[in-house]
């Protein structure tokens, strides 16, 4: 294949691609950025330097890549997609070898400037191997049972890798994300029936084989699971940190209790007040109407995510952005379920406020390719 | 593989569709969340702010009790007490002085506590429990207790506070404890979060120090329910705390006791150990001090005292302090010479009172001269001028060699603060560390123990232990740890020709026991507790040639100062040795008048189990023995804890 391949009219070049980012769509990620650092420096008692300003450094490079991979034509990345998802395969197994304990899971792999986090950059690679290998099937072959064993192959393999670690919640994600790219793509509905009832083949295999040899699950995942069902039963166990933040969300009210006025995330009840559960402290000091505001921004970035795919007249673009996508709204919608006791508690960050360098770098890498798509789009 | 147009038509459309799809239940989920959101938040608001501010879950920290220290048959050596004290935190008390002037209205507080604490309270964190007072009495607690109410940020506390109930008999083995400084937690990069308890302790001195990690144990947690004014409404769960490791000393409480007493009024060390398995059966050093003054914080006037008193009771003299080992050193040069087979027990040299070697002249402290004599009297009599024959024969790295197989010379590693090295000397030593050549004259007085050699009484112990039994033992002070034996197994031999020990060992005897022996006075009337030993006097100054020509000065006639010091080594039954002890008198006089006879009553001491009855002793000193005992401050036998397990509740 070569880049010949595009039907490429008319695509802006050199520096006057900068004019044609997707703008609108720079300012709602700024935007949400702005959310954080303001969180940030909320949960830290007011100190900027705490973790604001780390937060901030990460931003700026993080948004300097986004510019550079947006240069680049999402031709190009297309076909480094095989090569960038092998390439996250070997660090995932590298942190089998050298990664050290961070937060109770072997998750990092430690750069000496940042701490890498494989799993956060597969959830990437991922959707775009799976992107471009529906670029490359013949449209008329996708929902043939071999062409779809492979990519649900490609799926298993990092999510066997991260389940490994044990990182469930990244687990769930890339099998999600995967699938969405699949069904995105085209493949018959009848295989997204079959899988939704495999899915509850698995939950259930998950429960019966509790307290056998052969549980699928850590002890302390099942507790989550427990507590997440029932967390009246155990206010100050393991349901602790549900309990807690839903107090916090709850006193927030209408309109909250102001800027660094949060009693509730201030006083440490939240021991992860500044990653996974900062939505607590935004929900408790500008009340529902600060939660429904990000909560907005969320879905218009959402929105502008999906107007590219559909504007693009390439399969590859329009399900990478497509894929793209679904992972960042996975990641809110997961974590906020997760605070609101909606879904257990498994580590998924707010994307975009919750402190933390590889996220953060991964998104705004993702950013990039979605730019990359609308600026040389097929016109 | 290029795509009919068609073909991409129709794919575009179907991913547009599929895409609305997704987009379609993003915005349900969305919805969902929202709508949570709102039910939280709006519907439920109320509540929740209601158990926001109401009902706070506050964790304390609970402290483990220190682990308990006791002596080798179970007398407890250090002890917890309980220590009821209050504390505030300033967060929960809003106006402090209000708080403060209606707290003195219910225990009596002085104006100096009530500064203390205003300073505290503002030196710390607003959450930081600071304590206002401490050692109230029950009732003054239970008082506070009953008006919680109105003393917002009060909190009565019972406390464990480290207590020594052997007072000053043991500070020098099991050291002390005292408050958590911000310069103990520099020095110690120590984040343990057990330390921020208030009045929490932690081990600053010997064995307490030494052995912190063991004794400390770890810091429980409980989870409290407080209400808005700061009352615990309830408790919700507890992780008990671990208590630190009970330890069990090789120390005998009684026989400590009565070291320390005989030592007293001296500036003196003394180490008595068992020879065949290297346990310390006490370590002393005197004068001493109470550990019990520094649980608190010690005053500065009191640290003043201690500081400055010429006797130094703070320093360790039993394995701090060094000395010239003086002629308790003479055994190991015999041995060396006579394994180097530079003489023969019978071979005897003759002493006129001095020997001149080149251009200067070495005296014996015995100024006639001893005549001729042979191995065993060169021992007995402690003939100078035979070791400096035999210094010219071995040789210094000889004598240095045996000295460190005997234990001197090396950093013995028991969990003591500042246990010193000492020092064997050698020629490279001496050109690393002076930057001369070693000269004969240096050999000459290493083989009297003078001169660069240095001992402390723990390496004369070790020496005399090995001596005895000619087992190459270790000295051990930890005979348990929660129960576990930490004694190391048997001794090995120490590899040494037998013949050689008995000569020596025959020379000991006669220390004691022969009517020209240097300890004779010293001696035990009853065979089977009879004691074998070695005196020494090292000298603190350098006796002048003009001084020796006018006579030299009398111990008694010099100031303090510059008295020499005085040594004895010994161990009993010779027959069957079992005890061996070290005794240094600083500036004491000599050995054979002031070391040897507290040597003599040591050993007596061990062999008996109690306070020698003055029989054992030669007739004509029973009536001086006998007011002698009478007036030493021991201690009467503690009783001992029935258990191991006696504990103070947390």
């Amino acid at each position: 294949m070569s880049f010949l391949e595009y039907n490429v009219k008319y695509t802006p070049s050199g520096w006057r691609k900068i004019l044609y980012l997707n703008w609108p769509l720079i300012v709602l990620v700024l935007a949400v950025a702005g959310v954080g650092f303001l969180m940030l420096t909320s949960v830290a008692g007011g100190r900027v330097d705490r973790w604001a300003e780390p937060q901030m450094q990460r931003f700026a490079m993080g948004f300097v890549l986004m510019v550079i991979v947006a240069m680049v034509p999402i031709w190009f990345w297309r076909n480094m997609s095989a090569l960038a998802f092998a390439g996250s395969l070997v660090l995932l197994l590298l942190v089998e070898v050298v990664g050290t304990v961070g937060m109770g899971a072997q998750r990092w792999i430690d750069l000496g400037f940042m701490r890498l986090q494989p799993s956060e950059l597969t959830k990437i690679t991922l959707v775009m191997v799976l992107a471009a290998y529906y670029d490359w099937l013949d449209v008329a072959r996708k929902s043939r049972p071999l062409f779809v064993l492979i990519p649900l192959c490609i799926i298993a393999v990092p999510v066997a890798l991260t389940l490994r670690q044990p990182d469930l919640g990244t687990a769930l994600l890339l099998l999600i994300g995967g699938s969405a790219v699949m069904f995105v793509a085209g493949v018959h509905w009848a295989y997204f029936a079959a899988v939704v009832a495999a899915g509850i083949g698995a939950v259930v295999a998950v429960f019966t084989t509790r307290g056998t040899p052969w549980q699928l699950l850590k002890d302390y995942q099942y507790r989550r699971i427990d507590t997440f069902l029932d967390p009246s039963n155990d206010p100050l166990g393991a349901g602790y940190h549900i309990t807690q933040s839903q107090i916090a969300l709850g006193s927030g009210g209408w309109t909250g209790r102001g800027f660094m006025e949060g009693t509730q995330s201030r006083l440490n009840f939240l021991p992860e007040k500044h990653t996974d559960f900062i939505f607590t402290t935004l929900a408790e000091e500008f009340g529902f109407v600060g939660a429904a505001s990000l909560l907005t921004l969320y879905l218009l970035i959402l929105v502008f995510c999906i107007a590219i795919a559909m504007a693009s007249r390439d399969r590859y673009a329009a399900l990478l952005v497509m894929g793209i996508a679904v992972a960042f709204f996975l990641y809110f919608a997961i974590n906020m379920a997760m605070v609101m006791g909606l879904a257990p508690v498994v580590g998924v960050p707010l994307p975009l406020v919750s402190y933390g360098g590889s996220a953060m770098l991964v998104l705004m890498v993702a950013f990039g390719l979605v730019q990359s798509a609308h600026v040389h789009r097929p016109r | 593989m290029r795509r009919t147009p068609k073909d991409t038509e129709d794919s575009h459309r179907q991913i547009g569709r599929r895409s609305l799809f997704v987009g379609g239940l993003f915005v349900a989920t969305s919805a969902v969340l929202s709508a949570r959101m709102r039910y939280l938040q709006v519907e439920r608001a109320e509540d929740f702010r209601l158990l926001a501010e109401e009902n706070r879950i506050n964790i304390r920290l609970l402290p483990p009790a220190r682990g308990l220290i006791f002596d080798r048959n179970g007398v407890l050596v250090a002890a917890n007490e309980q220590n009821y004290r209050i504390t505030l935190v300033r967060e929960d008390a809003g106006d402090i002085d209000a708080v403060l002037a209606q707290l003195s209205q219910i225990v009596a507080l002085d104006m100096v506590t009530l500064e203390r604490a205003r300073t505290e309270i503002a030196r710390r964190p607003p959450f930081v429990p600071v304590t206002i007072a401490d050692r109230l009495s029950w009732a003054e607690l239970s008082a506070v207790a009953v008006n919680a109410p109105a003393l917002p940020g009060i909190t009565p506390e019972v406390g464990l506070s480290r207590l020594y109930p052997m007072g000053a008999d043991f500070s020098h083995v099991v050291g002390y404890v005292g408050p958590v400084s911000d310069y103990y937690l520099e020095q110690t990069g120590d984040t343990d979060p057990v330390l921020q308890i208030p009045d929490f302790q932690v081990g600053r001195y010997n064995i307490e120090a030494r052995m912190e990690q063991l004794l400390r144990g770890r810091a429980g947690t409980k989870r409290v329910e407080v209400s808005a004014g700061g009352r615990v409404m309830r408790e919700i769960d507890r992780d008990p705390p671990d208590p630190g490791a009970d330890v069990q000393l090789t120390i005998d409480a009684g026989l400590q006791n009565y070291v320390e007493a005989r030592l007293s009024g001296e500036s003196a060390g003394a180490v008595v150990m068992d020879c065949q398995s290297g346990e310390i059966l006490a370590l002393a050093s005197a004068p001493t001090f109470d550990p019990n003054l520094f649980v608190r914080g010690i005053s500065s006037a009191a640290w003043n005292t201690l500081n400055t008193d010429r006797y130094r009771p703070l320093a360790n003299k039993a394995i701090q302090g060094l000395y010239p080992p003086g002629s308790t050193y003479k055994m190991i040069v015999a041995l060396a010479a006579l394994e180097a087979g530079v003489i023969t027990p019978e071979e005897t040299v003759n002493c006129p009172g001095h020997l001149d070697v080149g251009d200067r002249r070495f005296h014996c402290w015995n100024r006639g001269g001893h005549g001729r004599v042979n191995l065993v009297e060169s021992i007995s009599q402690s003939c100078d001028v035979y070791y400096y024959e035999l210094a010219q024969r071995v040789g210094i790295e000889a004598m240095s060699a045996m000295a460190r197989r005997f234990g001197c010379a090396v950093r013995h590693d028991l969990p003591l603060s500042g246990i010193a090295e000492g020092l064997a000397p050698g020629m490279q030593w001496k050109m690393q560390n002076r930057g001369a050549a070693w000269v004969v004259g240096d050999s000459l007085n290493a083989a009297i123990g003078q001169g660069f050699v240095l001992a402390s009484p723990l390496h004369l112990a070790v020496m005399t232990a090995r001596l005895a039994s000619g087992l190459d033992i270790t000295p051990a002070i930890i005979r348990s740890i929660d129960g576990i034996s930490q004694l190391p197994g048997r001794a090995r031999d120490m590899g040494l020709d037998p013949g050689h020990l008995r000569l020596v060992q025959r020379g000991m005897w006669q220390v004691n026991n022969d009517r020209r022996g240097t300890a004779y006075s010293s001696r035990v009337d009853v065979a089977d507790y009879a004691i074998a030993g070695k005196t020494g006097t090292s000298q603190v100054r350098n006796i002048t040639a003009a001084e020796r020509a006018s006579g030299v000065i009398s111990n008694a006639d010099l100031p303090w100062e510059r008295r020499d010091h005085a040594l004895y080594v010994g161990y009993a039954p010779y027959d069957n040795p079992r005890y061996a002890c070290s005794v240094i008198v600083e500036h004491g006089g000599g050995g054979s008048t002031m070391a040897a006879p507290i040597g003599r009553d040591i050993l007596l001491r061990a062999q008996l189990g109690e306070v020698p009855p003055p029989d054992l002793y030669p007739a004509s000193q029973r009536r001086d023995i006998e007011r002698m005992h009478r007036d030493l401050p021991i201690l009467p036998t503690p009783p001992v804890p029935t258990g191991r397990t006696v504990r103070s509740q947390a």
